[in-house]
């Protein structure tokens, strides 16, 4: 029986990367689901969902030889995933400022405090290298309403933050 | 009184374009009934189009009236419906009866003017805007053989930067 598991990889970014784990999966009967695959920092990073009908050390032994070749850390674990289970955010909060340590903790605290389910979180650094700037782009579910978010990010105003609440609605067809 | 059976992505029928209604009889306001209960059978939906039942026909329904605080037109049956003039554009998120489980982004006019006929084959004028004028959108995009997976955008896209783009 068939059962999910998180493929993580990450390296120095190089072409074929996908094209050759993908094809590795396929070859071995692997089925890929939900998936996330994007640069940072020069870096190659996979998030991958795979339904896979054997153990973790099957899945090993056929993908160590291509992450090693391609100087990626491999690193595989049994989920107790599923597909279909999407929940879909009702709020975006957009944080920029100045960058200086903290501004994530600061927003991110804030916001758990008032029991707001981050989904999905977007960060990166712009500027120069003697000014640099944050861009936060955080998408998710405000459980108890956007009021009660909205108060909590009002204290963080000031600190050289701009902070923007954007509702997010869906229209269902 | 009947709910019909949804075409659901990836049926190629989906991809049809539809003709216009040129008989306004018995028959069309039958049809309507049909796929108003279609519809209605499906919580929480704002819309559906006539290909989506396998019917080719340009014909939609659209009922927003549900959402609070925006401005609508209540319940509405266009038939042989065509936007005549777009402004403004916006990034939201769409979510489809014949494409189950999955929301994504698209760009829509923010803005639109409507021309459609009724059940009776008379000819109104709408101006829309917002969550209406996106599910019009949508809805047309049916007629035309098109699904908002068509049109997907990430949420990394600028969307300042279109906004000067397309405008007419
Ligand atoms: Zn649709």
């Amino acid at each position: 029986m068939s059962q999910w598991f998180m493929i993580t990889l990450v390296g120095k970014d190089q072409t074929g990367i996908v094209a050759k784990i993908t094809t590795a999966l396929f070859d071995n009967n692997c089925n890929l689901g939900e998936a996330s695959m994007l640069r940072l920092g020069g870096n190659f990073t996979v998030m991958l969902m795979v339904s896979y009908d054997g153990k973790v050390q099957n899945l090993t032994t056929f993908l160590q030889p291509i992450s090693d070749s391609l100087q990626l850390q491999l690193h595989i674990d049994a989920i107790d995933g599923q597909l279909h289970h999407h929940q879909q955010p009702n709020l975006r909060i957009r944080v920029h400022g100045a960058d200086r340590t903290g501004i994530v903790a600061q927003v991110t605290t804030a916001l758990a405090e008032v029991g707001f389910n981050i989904l999905d979180l977007e960060s990166d650094v712009g500027g120069t290298d003697n000014k640099p700037f944050y861009v936060v782009d955080i998408e998710g579910i405000a459980t108890n309403g956007i009021e009660p978010v909205e108060t909590a990010m009002q204290g963080l105003l000031g600190n050289e933050i701009e902070i923007k609440l954007e509702p997010i609605e869906t229209v269902m067809m | 009184m009947a709910v019909l059976d949804l075409l659901i992505y990836p049926d190629s029928r989906l991809k049809t374009i539809s003709s216009p209604v040129e008989s306004f009889d018995k028959k069309l306001l039958d049809f309507i009934t049909d796929l108003e209960d279609t519809i209605a059978a499906a919580p929480g939906s704002v819309g559906i189009a006539a290909p989506q039942v396998g019917e080719f026909k340009r014909i939609v329904i659209v009922d927003v009236s549900t959402k609070a605080n925006i401005k609508h037109h209540g319940h509405l049956r266009l038939i042989n419906p065509e936007i005549v003039h777009w402004k403004g554009f916006a990034v939201g998120r769409e979510g489809c009866m014949s494409v189950p489980d999955y929301i994504g982004n698209v760009v829509r006019a923010k803005n639109i003017k409507l021309l459609a006929m009724d059940e009776y084959g008379i000819q109104h004028e709408y101006e829309m805007t917002g969550y209406e004028a996106r599910a019009v959108q949508h809805e047309i995009d049916h007629l035309e053989g098109m699904l908002f997976l068509d049109r997907l955008v990430s949420r990394r896209h600028d969307l300042l930067q279109r906004e000067n783009r397309h405008l007419s």
